[in-house]
């Protein structure tokens, strides 16, 4: 059974129809962790969301407190949100923007208090239309309530905040990308090491990035103290986390889980939850966190939903998106889309993942519409090969940013775990799938 | 002579006031001239240059780069089928054949009465609704074959004027007012924090 009875961290106003008005807000408890807040010293709060343990929400997890103590020190610094969220099947950034907006805005001016930050940008992606107005609608009523601005509710700290509009590159969710795109260029991501953005970031200032759900969770912790939050989940997982499931299950929607205390079956086939899948049909494989994630089979329903269990078995939480593949699922198909959104979004900076994007796409399109060969099984390895030497979880990379390294993962996965349905379309001439 | 109308001009020249350099303002000014034409002109390409004092083939070099902004001109409705993982599980690329044949354009082109541009688009992050449908930016919600159709009913008579504005108008809430602190403001309250950091960590060496 499916443990549900966690705190509801960042969804806890989705219920109401005016969840994004600061009137819903104020009544529902908002603003009250930046009054705390700003009643503390800045590394306390600081010091809060280290012992929170909170990991970082944008897909790599790293440790929100660790990024905060690794800015340095200078006189002008940048706070930057990445809300550009891309990666196929993940739509929590997307419910957050539009849902509860005020809690965005309150995270964030946690955070550059915390970090004694003075300008903030958060990055929407350009096509969430709706979560750029709702944003902005709650930015200007921040500064109305006093929440935002000069002098926040009286307490000498100032702080100024721009949503900024995307338009459409999956690459400015790699946060060096991100920040070409703020500073008005292609998104091409930086090279690094040495310097991250924590040294140089915007406008070569030292820049902290932290992703939209990430800023969701500050007020809560603050409110409630880090020691509570991390009270909830286990190990290094700590907290809730939003669960966007989608695919061939009965009921795809969002979830806010405590970490680790659920497993990928309780997700999927609790009549709470996913509810199981369509038709009542077998469930045939999963991606356990976004389509950078090699697969799972149905051996790995009973993982627990954590950072490092999934991480154990060589994948990744991710972007804590998951998606399931039925009976009727063809995994060639699969394995091809996903392989043509990398050629699609490939930046076009690095030879590996700009060409070998393409070739497997190729590859992948002519055995699944026809024209496959059996050695195009050992080519496709081979290419994958040469994009993330070694098929390795996590992945070597060969490539500016992460998005060559993670190309290999669907193919690799397929080939891996459905061989017979690869043969069969060369056998066929392409897919036999409905 | 501005080519971007004066209420335009003068969003644009607000927005380029928030950054502290006026490249920054790049995509939000592109985004602009995209809801004044429709599409990037080369005359509204020309004035963001002037804006963020860049030149024409930076703003063209950078504009390009990113899938919603146009060079060409496109329909009054831009209508978007992802096709991506969690809608091709949902019929998303029966969707987007069945959208080519009602609207009566190839993916990637508009309609012969200039109404529609249609497009396969990657993953929206609207997975649980599957498959995604967008019209210029808006998420229309229309699932299946008849839901669409009745969409494209409703736009050819205008009934969804509220819910999705033309091709280009991204954000229709005004930002009040610029930045609320001054510059000055920001830089004394930053030396002074500052300060006192230095003097902590200098009174308790680690």
């Amino acid at each position: 059974m499916a443990v549900l009875n966690a705190p509801r961290i960042v969804s806890s106003r989705s219920e109401f129809a005016d969840s994004f008005t600061l009137s819903r807000y104020l009544a529902t408890g908002g603003y009250q962790g930046l009054k705390k807040a700003l009643g503390m010293h800045p590394e306390a709060v600081g010091a809060e969301v280290d012992a929170a343990s909170l990991l970082g929400r944008g897909g790599a997890g790293f440790p929100a407190g660790r990024k905060w103590s690794m800015l340095r020190r200078a006189p002008v610094s940048y706070l930057v949100i990445n809300g550009d969220e891309s990666e196929p099947a993940t739509f929590k950034d997307h419910f957050l923007v539009e849902r509860d907006p005020h809690q965005l805005i309150e995270g964030v001016t946690i955070a550059a208090y915390a970090l004694q930050v003075t300008q903030a940008f958060i990055f929407l992606r350009g096509e969430f239309a709706l979560g750029l107005e709702r944003v902005q609608q709650a930015l200007n009523e921040s500064y109305e309530h006093g929440a935002l601005g000069a002098n926040i509710f009286n307490s000498g700290f100032s702080l100024d905040i721009v949503v900024h509009p995307g338009a459409g590159a999956y690459i400015c969710g790699e946060e060096t990308a991100l920040i070409e795109a703020l500073e008005g260029k292609r998104g091409f991501p930086r090279i690094k090491p040495p310097f991250f953005p924590a040294a140089i970031g915007l406008y070569g200032a030292p820049t902290v990035v932290n992703n939209v759900e990430t800023m969701a969770n500050l007020p809560w912790i603050i409110e409630n103290g880090g020691a509570a939050f991390a009270a909830l989940g286990a190990g290094r997982s700590t907290g809730t986390r939003l669960f966007a499931l989608s695919g061939r299950v009965k009921n795809p929607a969002m979830f806010e889980l405590e970490m680790v205390k659920n497993s990928f079956r309780d997700l999927i086939f609790d009549p709470d939850l996913g509810n199981g899948i369509i038709d009542d049909r077998a469930i045939k494989a999963f991606i356990p966190g976004g389509v950078s994630a090699p697969w799972f089979g149905p051996e790995h329903l009973d993982l627990a939903l954590g950072q490092d269990e999934v991480a154990e078995k060589a994948s990744m939480l991710g972007s804590g998106s998951v998606v399931v593949f039925d009976e009727t699922t063809c995994a060639v198909r699969a394995a091809w889309r996903i392989t043509k959104f990398f050629s699609r979004e490939s930046c076009g900076q690095c030879t590996p993942c700009r060409e070998g994007s393409g070739w497997l796409e190729r590859i992948m399109f002519r055995l699944e519409h026809g024209g496959g060969r059996r050695e195009d099984l050992d080519l496709l390895l081979d290419l994958c090969d040469n994009i993330a030497p070694g098929l390795s979880w996590p992945p070597q990379q060969t490539t500016i940013c992460v998005l060559g390294s993670s190309i290999p993962s669907s193919i690799h996965s397929a080939i891996t775990m459905f061989k017979d349905e690869f043969l069969a379309h060369v056998v066929n001439d392409g897919c036999t799938h409905g | 002579m501005s080519h971007l109308r004066p209420e335009l001009r003068q969003r644009a020249e607000e927005t380029v006031a928030l950054y502290p350099q006026r490249r920054s303002a790049m995509l939000p000014l592109l985004h602009l001239v995209q809801e004044q034409d429709g599409y990037l002109s080369a005359e509204g390409m020309d004035e963001v240059a002037e804006l963020t004092g860049t030149t024409p083939a930076e703003v063209r070099g950078t504009a390009s780069f990113y899938d919603m902004f146009h060079l060409e001109p496109v329909g009054t409705y831009v209508v978007g089928v992802c096709t991506n993982i969690a809608c091709l599980l949902a019929g998303g690329q029966e969707l987007l054949q069945h959208a080519s044949e009602r609207l009566g354009c190839a993916v990637g082109s508009t309609s012969p009465d200039g109404l529609f541009t249609l497009e396969e688009t990657e993953c929206l992050a609207d997975c649980n609704i599957a498959p995604c449908v967008q019209v210029n930016h808006r998420f229309v919600r229309t699932t299946t074959p008849d839901s669409f159709d009745a969409l494209v009913s409703d736009l050819r008579e205008g009934r969804r004027g509220d819910e999705v504005p033309p091709h280009g108008t991204l954000n229709r809430v005004r930002r009040v007012g610029g930045l609320r602190v001054s510059r000055t403001q920001i830089a004394s309250e930053r030396s002074t924090a500052l300060a006192a950091r230095d003097a902590r960590t200098t009174a308790e060496p680690k």
